[in-house]
């Protein structure tokens, strides 16, 4: 979209190092379900695969480069569909 | 119009002659106003069919008893009348016949961004309707659940629950890519000038209806698709014979589907806020006041869904949590409203077919609201919930709201779309016998709910039959209404008075191309110096 989008060229080396993130997080993810942590499984399960998406989003995606504005659409999105998480636990938790 | 001579050499949208002919120059076409239209005829067949099922239910329950069809049926009828209500019409309604339509001209656009997803979301809302429907043909009978497919009834029924699953799953993609489409049209594709805060309020509208659709329908989507795992596979997500949790499926079904609800009535909002102005020469009272709440609204419409469930066994401070924030939700619409009357106030009033709709609307949209209001508060929501209270409250809401809205669009816009002017007469007289039906009608249940009838039985004892026969001729009266006002339409889309191009004397950009607007909409893109109802 944005003209001088061609010049952020991210290098291989930094792919490299948010691939193994990722697939570390992958296998913490799994790992973390060994361990009973009740009610807080979910949070855990969804912070690793936030935390995942957020790289994906910022690196691969370059929306770490783009138009600050996009930026603010996903962080608002992201916002909304932590709000409607919390407010289900709302139920879960004080059953 | 001094240039109506220069424009009357190009053919309009409605002669237009492109690559395909007959039929098929309507069903491929990208031309956003044909799909409009597309849009518009399925849904008058849809809502003459699932209009009908709501009658035949009314004469069932004209009397106690069995009066014209058994238990099943009714349950079939009810199911099919409201999937066929929201998911084919209320929900997709206003944004795909007025949106497709109305957005790119009010906007001083060609068209939307991407004329080939548009035309694909009529298909796959073709495809979506044609699965849905096919539950009732095949298999072990029409499904029976209600449209809204609760666990863990909605996999134990024997009749045809997959397709009609299917088929709002489907649909959901249809509400995406328009949503989507619209926002990248609002985005790039404003005329010249137009800031954001010089945009007319229905695409303004339409803008907060679109993130809903884009944000939210996924999550149904999902929740469907995990109904049709468990029906087929026996994964136990809410099967609590399984394992799984009923509760957990109301909660995704209303995480999307009280958003829904704003789907419908946002657009609705946005008719009533330009027909107003138009009517009263005057421009809106608070325009950024109604922006912002419309905004405000999307956003916090997020987070009310559990009103849905209080008497479903949820903690209590979700309890708690769910019905302050249902209060707090009707504060916005409450400033339109305020905005909309206060519009009014000492304005030279030019009394036509559109601003009597709009009047209507307010009427009945805020009976609909301030019960909305009574169902919000856990106490009375304990007594009022499956009654037939809610039946009323919601038909006054998503019928007196959106359905209004959409009359009153079509009444508002028919000159546009059309060319032509219907019979101003008829088409009051038409309202005048659809307002007293739908009061008849739905007054009543008010009534009913209150003293306790409950909602989706074909069957009530005989302390219900009074109030019962006044709303089933209500029922009746409505209908004739409807019948007066569509074949008024039908009639003078080629009979009617041929009508000039800015025939209510609008100011939004929509009224100052040529009525039926040409292919391209614009002979040259327009650059907007004014505020949109710039009246003084
Ligand atoms: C046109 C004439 C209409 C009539 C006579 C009518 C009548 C009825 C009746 C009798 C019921 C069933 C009540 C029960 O559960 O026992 C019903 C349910 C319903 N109607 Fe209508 N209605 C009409 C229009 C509409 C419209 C325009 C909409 C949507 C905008 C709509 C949406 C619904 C919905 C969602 C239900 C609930 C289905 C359910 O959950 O059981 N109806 N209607
Ligand atoms: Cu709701």
């Amino acid at each position: 979209m944005e003209k001088e989008q061609h010049t952020h060229i991210v290098k291989y080396k930094t792919y490299v190092i948010v691939l193994i993130a990722l697939l570390f997080m992958t296998f913490a993810s799994v790992a973390i379900t060994s361990i009973n942590l009740g009610p807080y499984t979910v949070a855990g399960a969804l912070l690793l695969a936030s935390i995942k998406c957020v790289l994906v989003l910022l690196i691969f995606m370059h929306l770490k480069f783009d138009n600050k504005f996009y930026g603010i659409m996903v962080a608002s999105v992201f916002i909304l569909l932590a709000s409607v998480i919390f407010i289900t636990f709302l139920d879960y938790l004080y059953r | 119009m001094s240039d109506t001579v220069i424009r009357n050499h190009e053919p309009n949208y409605l002669e237009y002659q492109g690559r395909y002919k007959g039929i098929f120059a309507w069903i491929f076409s990208t031309d956003h106003k044909r799909i409009g239209l597309l849009y518009l005829y399925s849904m008058l067949v849809l809502f003459s069919i699932a209009a009908i099922l709501g009658l035949l239910m009314k004469i069932e329950l004209i009397a106690p008893g069995k009066t014209i069809m058994d238990a099943q049926t009714y349950n079939s009828f009810f199911t099919l009348h409201g999937i066929t209500m929201i998911f084919l019409i209320v929900v997709p309604g206003l944004p795909a016949v007025f949106g497709n339509f109305f957005l790119p001209l009010m906007i001083g656009a060609k068209d939307v961004a991407f004329p080939k997803l548009n035309l694909l979301s009529w298909w796959i809302y073709i495809l979506g309707a044609a699965v849905a429907l096919s539950a009732q043909f095949f298999g072990d009978g029409p499904p029976d659940t209600g449209w809204t497919f609760y666990a863990p009834y909605s996999f134990r029924t024997g009749t045809n629950m997959l397709p009609a699953v299917t088929g709002a799953f489907i649909l959901g993609f249809s509400s995406i890519a328009t949503g989507i489409n619209f926002i990248v049209t609002m985005h790039r594709m404003r005329a010249p000038g137009m800031t954001w805060m010089k945009m007319p309020l229905f695409p303004w509208a339409l803008y907060g209806t679109s993130w809903i659709q884009v944000l939210a329908t996924p999550i149904v989507g999902v929740t469907l698709l995990m109904i049709v795992l468990e029906r087929t596979m026996q994964i136990g997500f809410f099967d609590p014979a399984l394992g799984g949790d009923p509760i957990l499926y109301q909660h995704l079904f209303w995480i999307y589907s009280h958003p829904a609800v704003y789907i419908m009535i946002l657009p609705a909002m946005g008719v009533i806020s330009e027909i107003i102005p138009t009517f009263a020469r005057k421009t809106i009272f608070g325009y950024k006041a109604i922006v912002v709440s419309t905004l405000a609204i999307a956003f916090v419409g997020y987070f009310v869904w559990g009103h849905h469930m209080f008497t479903s066994g949820m903690s209590g401070t979700a309890l708690y949590t769910f019905s302050i924030l249902t209060f707090l939700v009707a504060i916005p619409s409450a400033i339109k409203i305020f905005n909309w009357v206060a519009t009014l106030h000492k304005a030279s009033i030019d009394i036509q077919t559109p601003f009597l709709w709009a009047l209507c609307f307010l009427f009945v949209f805020m009976i609909g609201g301030l019960s909305g209001m009574v169902l919000g508060a856990l106490s009375a929501n304990v007594h009022l919930h499956d009654t037939a209270f809610v039946v009323a409250h919601f038909h006054f809401i998503v019928f007196g709201g959106t359905g209004y809205a959409f009359f009153g669009a079509l009444h508002y816009w028919y000159p546009k779309m059309f060319g032509r002017m219907y019979d101003k007469g008829w088409a009051n007289i038409g309202l005048a016998v659809f307002f007293t039906g739908f009061n008849t009608l739905y007054l009543p249940m008010f009534y009913l709910g209150m003293i306790g009838m409950p909602r989706r039985y074909y069957d009530y004892v005989e302390e219900f039959h009074g109030p019962n026969i006044v709303s089933s001729f209500g029922a009746m009266l409505m209908i004739a209404g409807l019948v007066i006002i569509i074949t008024n339409l039908v009639r003078s889309a080629r009979k009617g008075e041929i009508a000039e191009a800015d025939p209510w004397k609008g100011k939004t950009l929509e009224w100052t191309v040529a009525s039926p607007p040409t292919l391209e909409n614009f002979a040259e893109i327009p650059v907007v110096t004014k505020l949109p109802y710039d009246y003084e």
